[in-house]
């Protein structure tokens, strides 16, 4: 009971106190105008190019919009508790590792979902891509499994950040790696070699993937192996994660280095 | 005479010490080096599937100026935000000298940040991707980037002016970062936007540089397109400077220039 408490009600407390982009000043510019900007880019882009259709990129780069609130989000777990002085605090508690920051992956999760979503739906209604009412619940399952998959990335980052200060750095440059290898604006099949190589280990590559899938006109049956795999990733970033946040805490406690800034 | 020598003192200075700080900061470091370079890579992966030279060569020209932009956009919007954070925005307004001749400066120095980038992002464009973009006029080119540069210092001086009172204005900055490059043709050609959007990209300087780099680089006048950018960088400064006046003095009056 006391460890459920934690993942959800300290869950949404601390997002709400730490991640200040909730701010409508911040949210609106940054999580909502930002993606359909780039969305427009690309899509212009592609046309210019004449490489594929807007929608595949409404698709790659609407699904991309969820690394943004995910990993500011889950680094400012960790950075905001620093630069709060309560990071010592919050690790000398007893308080269960895991839930707490599984519960503040809850909220990230839930709000990249949102963004997404909107993203898609505005960058769609913009372009002119018609997406037949009928696909757009499997494609928010979908949007839904990429948020958690990029979360799950983005609790690595969180754990570096114990050791990392310039954690804005960390974010954008993971944000500029997905972007770039996930096949967000090119097809995996487009990349130089061994960019696909690095893409199978991303989060987020088989979500593009089975979304453009499901817009195609495919069942969310028919993508299911790409759906587990994606999960079967984010399960081992989420370990991953969690060994790392675990390392770090001991080895920042015995260095003294917790609240360095 | 000697109110020239030391305006021109302080502008150099504030420069200078602007890059500095920039070169200790590596998230600064990263904004303006790196970031443009993400997003010129995707640009260079989606120009050449098709393997069309004119389009890489259009979209390395393109992509080496982003940076200049991506800089202004950001750091320009998040200036005075910063000086507030700070605790310096009060010492900077209540100094002799005039605000304008302290931010133009550093804006400079922001858009210098940009020329690194755009050295950065063509060699990463020739040496990364094989793209080498012939340039047929040398002066013409190097005329054109210089007085792209200065024309952008003027917009970010009057975009950090214009934010003022805007406190979370580096989110504003953001958003607009895309936005630039599409309507400064970075790397579509104006033709294939909206009609509607055309008239702004008329009045945003960078096009026209872009313009010029572009003139240049095939050989034709590139003279005409700076032009228009340097009495577009003009007239920012014009305004920026009317506007900073006219929002110090409500700011002051209102007693709300410190407030985070």
């Amino acid at each position: 009971m006391s460890a459920a408490r934690i993942v959800f009600i300290g869950g949404l407390l601390s997002y709400r106190a730490l991640f200040n982009w909730l701010n409508p000043w911040i949210f609106i510019p940054t999580l909502v105008l930002l993606p359909i900007f780039q969305i427009l880019l690309f899509a212009f882009m592609g046309r210019q190019a004449n490489l594929e259709s807007d929608q595949f990129f409404v698709i790659g780069n609407a699904v991309q919009s969820a690394s943004t609130p995910c990993l500011w989000g889950m680094t400012s777990a960790i950075a905001g508790e620093r630069s709060s002085r309560t990071l010592g605090l919050l690790l000398a508690s007893p308080a269960p590792r895991v839930a707490t920051f599984v519960g503040r992956a809850i909220p990230v999760i839930a709000n990249a979902w949102i963004v997404s979503l909107i993203s898609f739906a505005v960058g769609a209604w913009l372009l002119r891509v018609d997406l037949p009412p009928s696909r757009w619940p499997a494609i928010a399952v979908l949007v839904l499994v990429g948020s958690v998959s990029c979360t799950g990335l983005a609790l690595v980052l969180a754990a570096i950040s114990l050791r990392v200060r310039d954690t804005a750095t960390l974010a954008n440059s993971m944000y500029g790696v997905l972007l770039i290898f996930c096949g967000v604006n090119v097809p995996l099949a487009a990349l130089p070699g061994w960019m696909p190589a690095v893409s199978a280990w991303l989060p987020l590559t088989r979500t593009i993937e089975a979304t453009r899938e499901v817009a195609a006109g495919a069942s969310l049956g028919h993508v299911g192996g790409l759906v587990l795999h994606e999960l079967a990733l984010t399960s081992g970033y989420l370990l991953l994660g969690i060994c790392i946040l675990r390392y770090f805490e001991a080895s920042s406690r015995a260095k003294a280095t917790l609240e360095v800034v | 005479m000697n109110r020239v020598v030391r305006a021109a003192r302080l502008v150099g200075v504030v420069w200078y010490l602007q890059l500095r700080m920039f070169a200790v900061s590596a998230f600064e470091a990263l904004m303006q080096l790196i970031w443009p370079m993400i997003f010129a890579t995707s640009a260079f992966l989606i120009f050449r599937v098709n393997g069309d030279r004119e389009l890489l060569i259009f979209a390395g020209l393109g992509a080496s100026a982003m940076g200049i932009w991506s800089a202004m956009a950001t750091a320009a919007s998040n200036l005075l935000q910063e000086e507030r954070w700070s605790g310096t925005l009060e010492l900077l307004v209540a100094a002799p000298a005039p605000l304008a001749l302290v931010l133009a400066p550093v804006a400079l120095a922001m858009a210098t940040m940009g020329l690194l980038s755009m050295v950065v992002t063509l060699l990463w464009a020739r040496f990364a991707f094989g793209i080498s973009i012939p340039v047929a006029d040398i002066s013409g080119f190097l005329v054109s980037i210089l007085v792209t540069i200065a024309a952008m210092a003027m917009l970010g001086f009057l975009l950090s002016v214009s934010v003022i009172r805007y406190r979370t204005s580096w989110a504003l900055g953001n958003a607009l970062e895309f936005p630039g490059w599409l309507l400064g043709g970075f790397f579509v050609p104006l033709a294939i936007l909206p009609d509607w959007v055309k008239p702004l990209s008329y009045v945003f300087a960078p096009t026209w540089g872009l313009a010029g780099m572009r003139d240049a680089a095939a050989g034709r006048s590139p003279w005409l397109q700076c032009a228009i950018c340097v009495a577009l960088g003009v007239a920012y400064g014009v305004i920026g400077l009317l506007l900073s006046k006219r929002l110090l003095t409500s700011a002051r009056r209102n007693a709300t220039l410190s407030l985070t």
